[in-house]
């Protein structure tokens, strides 16, 4: 396998006494979809920040294409090509729906005009056409998941943390917002995606790392993840492997 | 440039007034709501688009006042040059300010607090410092010529003041529309969402500060010219830090005409206060203040929001779609 | 240089006077800590107390210490309604608003006493003004000490009302997780009401306290209160142990720089304390990250 395109070597994140993040390390590979899942409080947002500049680690390094960026500020990922969404949406609601990725658009275009071409591409691109004129604060919650993509999306990203995109969205909001992310690496966007919801990660990720209590403590496919007995404690507690069979997963 | 033309109006149709307006008392009035409403515009560029209130933006007003003032009483320097003077040293005030604070990762209450911690020590320090006159003050010696920027006749104050707004009322229009201001924006609405957008959250900040501090500057200035008196109550008093962010919030925060429309309201309802009461100290003020809270209370977007409002309730209610936001909105 | 007969009395007035210090300023971080705004109007509200105590005297012969009886009520309810009926609906829930509007609120009262009361500066005569106490090595004023041990005295009542009582408690969870409160059927507005009303009423007792051996003038409170912030953002915002201790820091501090440097340069010193301590650690001695 080629140099994966982000790698993260070894983090680790200090709270005062609490260890967030405990010599955590994953690779995401150009051009595919990597997940990180992992029981709630793991850590897995603490290590999205780390990695896009919120936060300082206090151990470990992080590398893009080669180069150390451990510590860099996030504005400066950015324009590297490192973007995020927020788990809890955060839209400038103040703006119209189309400010908002006009925001994320001049980062590479300098004219307002251009910016706003490319603005206006993105979100219908990501289905937000119709919205585009409408205040941010008047989208539903699949929709302010969408306008997080387009804003980030169009800061034109190498490599793409998406925390927890699919959230707070029902069934079907899901089904609808998989192939948008799926194009995304069609279009050889590369992805780390935090995500809870389970159908989400067998059907879009190729590789997966699981964190639980700011440990890595399993990676592989998707299928050998979930059926790792180790994987199954974290999420249900000692002992549940055995209780469910070793068998256990599909 | 298109966008341009409602200030161009603006701008001719004041600039008509002296010459029809006759009256010194009148023009006296529309002179200091002009200034008020300059200063305003400073203040408006950093807390209305950017966000980021401050408290003591009389720090800029009187190093305005007292640099363009004490040029050229101490060190006989041109009124001209001492007038810019004035403007590059708020401006370099605002680059240290802005430096010191935004580096500390100050925002919101604190910023605030440090803003008027530093425009008191600047009025105590020019309340003692014999560079400024002390508590006596500096005055400017009457020498009316233009070489000295002093003007027998009102309507010549009139139009520079009115020069200086049309500037500072361009310089707004223009970030508005500008990548920097979009940038600013996002800065008021949401700094973790715009960092994470490639926006340098720490420039874009202290840039405004910069612009915001010159334009208020440039306020202090004229009033140095105009009133040839600064003293350290004057030039750092709460009444300037007041009306800084009085005017554009009640004529409309992060609005190009919204510190213009302020400043004529609030100085129309001083007038008024006057003419009802007698000359009273602490009146206007009182006024301001209730002005002030009533605003925030029932119109927080101030006189041009609500009228926006306004405008979309009724377009909606007569079925047309609402106007579209891709140009640069009002915020 | 300095001896110890001069140095040590004026330590001993700095944490005299330290003391009403803390007394403003634990009205101050108990506001912050529950409602998380800077009450800007603070000052303005010790000057109005001042006034009312200077008035409570002149009119009706109250003994400052005994007007205390009737203005801390007071002043508690005047900030309980500032709060429940102004800035609370005011400020829509917005930090920034709620700024503007604390300070809205201080320009007003502050130039309705100018409008009403003048620029004058007035004191009260009270018998004990100039009695001292004799301990030994040095005199100290009666009404230091009296508002030193008052201003302890309201700290405790002030700590035994969080601890033990529905309302302290109450207040104690709205100031950690006001969501949680609120679900819990907690009503925030009163609760916030309640903290303002106090913060208010431990301005009204420092006032009380002050007024024998202190001036009356519509500007003072904005004097105290920046000496109050000063010591709030020392000693972490929200914190009270940090504010007892930041208040008498700061009072010897004053006091002593007061000696070396004389009254308006004294200012400053707390002003330059201010801005060091907001750009170097905002969060203070005592206080949380922000």
């Amino acid at each position: 396998m080629a140099e994966p395109l982000l790698a993260v070597e070894r983090v680790t994140c200090r709270f005062g006494g609490l260890l967030a993040v405990d010599a955590a390390s994953l690779t995401a590979s150009e051009g595919h979809i990597t997940a990180l899942i992992g029981p709630n409080g793991a850590g897995k947002t603490t290590l999205f920040s780390i990695i896009s500049g919120f936060i300082k680690a206090s151990g470990g390094a992080v590398r893009y294409a080669g180069e150390d960026i451990t510590g860099e500020p996030p504005h400066r990922l950015a324009r590297r090509g490192i973007a995020r969404t927020f788990q809890i949406v955060q839209p400038f609601v103040g703006l119209s729906v189309r400010e908002n990725i006009l925001v994320g658009a001049h980062l590479h275009h300098r004219t307002r005009s251009a910016a706003l071409a490319v603005a206006d591409q993105i979100g219908h691109d990501v289905g937000l056409g119709e919205y585009l004129s409408r205040s941010a604060d008047t989208l539903t919650v699949a929709g302010r998941k969408r306008l997080e993509l387009a804003r980030a999306l169009a800061t034109r990203p190498k490599v793409l943390l998406l925390d927890e995109v699919l959230a707070g969205l029902n069934p079907s909001e899901v089904r609808d917002i998989v192939p948008v992310i799926r194009d995304l690496c069609r279009r050889g966007i590369t992805i780390l995606m935090i995500e809870h919801v389970m159908q989400a990660v067998m059907s879009l990720a190729e590789h997966v790392f699981v964190l639980a209590e700011g440990r890595m403590i399993a990676q592989g496919s998707p299928a050998q993840v979930v059926a790792d007995p180790v994987v199954v404690e974290a999420y249900l507690g000692r002992g549940a492997a055995a209780k469910l069979g070793t068998s256990y997963g599909r | 440039m298109k966008a341009l033309i409602p200030t161009a109006a603006v701008l001719a149709v004041l600039a008509a007034v002296p010459l029809v307006v006759h009256s010194n008392v009148t023009l006296n009035f529309l002179v200091v709501a002009l200034m008020i409403a300059l200063a305003g515009q400073g203040w408006n560029i950093l807390g209305g688009y950017g966000g980021q209130y401050s408290f003591g933006h009389a720090a800029f007003f009187g190093t305005g006042a007292y640099v363009t003032a004490i040029l050229q009483v101490r060190y006989g320097i041109n009124a001209w040059i001492g007038f810019a003077a004035g403007i590059a040293a708020g401006a370099a005030l605002g680059a240290v300010l802005g430096a010191l604070t935004f580096r500390s990762g100050l925002r919101g209450s604190y910023f605030a607090l440090v803003t008027l911690a530093f425009a008191e020590v600047l009025r105590i320090i020019a309340s003692v410092a014999p560079v400024t006159g002390a508590g006596v003050g500096t005055l400017i010696r009457l020498d009316l010529g233009i070489r000295n920027l002093q003007f027998q006749s009102r309507a010549a104050f009139y139009w520079i003041i009115l020069a200086l707004v049309g500037v500072s009322l361009v310089t707004a229009q223009l970030i508005e529309r500008s990548r920097f201001g979009i940038w600013l924006i996002a800065v008021r609405e949401n700094e973790d969402a715009a960092k994470a957008l490639g926006v340098n959250v720490n420039g874009v900040k202290l840039a405004a500060m910069v612009i915001s501090a010159a334009i208020t500057a440039a306020a202090g200035c004229f009033y140095a010219q105009y009133f040839l008196f600064v003293d350290s109550g004057i030039a750092y008093g709460t009444w300037i830090s007041i009306q800084a962010l009085l005017t554009p919030i009640i004529g409309g925060v992060g609005t190009v005409f919204g510190p213009l429309l302020g400043a004529l309201v609030v100085k129309s309802l001083g007038e008024a206060a006057k003419l009802l009461t007698g000359d009273a100290p602490g009146l206007d003020l009182i006024i301001y203040g209730a002005v002030l809270v009533l605003v925030i209370w029932f119109t927080p977007r101030g006189l041009i929001g609500g009228l926006t409002q306004a405008r979309k309730v009724l377009m909606r209610r007569s079925g047309r779609a609402a106007p579209s936001a891709g140009e640069a909105r009002d915020g | 240089m300095l001896s110890p007969t001069i140095l040590i009395p004026a330590v001993l007035n700095g944490l005299l006077i330290g003391a009403i210090y803390a007394l403003v300023a634990l009205g101050l971080t108990l506001i912050y800590g529950v409602l998380h705004i800077i009450n800007f109007a603070h000052g303005a509200l010790l000057s109005a107390a001042l006034f009312a105590a200077f008035f409570a005297f002149r009119l009706l012969g109250l003994d400052p210490y005994v007007a205390v009886v009737l203005l801390a009520p007071l002043f508690f309810a005047l900030g309980y309604g500032l709060q429940r009926f102004i800035i609370g609906p005011a400020s829509h829930g917005d930090e920034r608003n709620m700024l503007l509007v604390t300070l809205g609120i201080a320009v007003i009262i502050e130039n309705t006493l100018l409008y009403a009361f003048r620029a004058d500066t007035r004191t009260i005569d009270v018998p004990y003004a100039f009695q001292t106490i004799d301990i030994g090595s040095t005199f100290l004023a009666v009404s230091r000490v009296v508002g030193f041990v008052a201003a302890f005295a309201v700290a405790l009542a002030l700590w035994l009302i969080m601890t033990f009582t529905d309302t302290g408690r109450a207040i104690r969870a709205v100031a950690k997780e006001k969501l949680g409160a609120e679900l819990a059927g907690i009503n925030v507005a009163h609760v916030y009401a309640v903290t303002f009303g106090l913060g208010t009423a431990c301005v009204a007792i420092a006032a009380c306290l002050l007024i024998p051996s202190y001036y009356v003038n519509p500007t003072v409170g904005d004097a105290f209160v920046l000496v109050a912030f000063t010591i709030v953002v020392l000693g972490g915002m929200g914190s009270v142990p940090g504010a007892l201790i930041g208040a008498l820091l700061i009072g010897v501090a004053e006091s002593l720089s007061g000696l070396f440097l004389g009254e308006s340069l004294g200012q400053i010193g707390i002003f330059l304390i201010f801005i060091v301590v907001l750009l170097v650690r905002p969060s203070g001695l005592f206080g949380a990250r922000a």
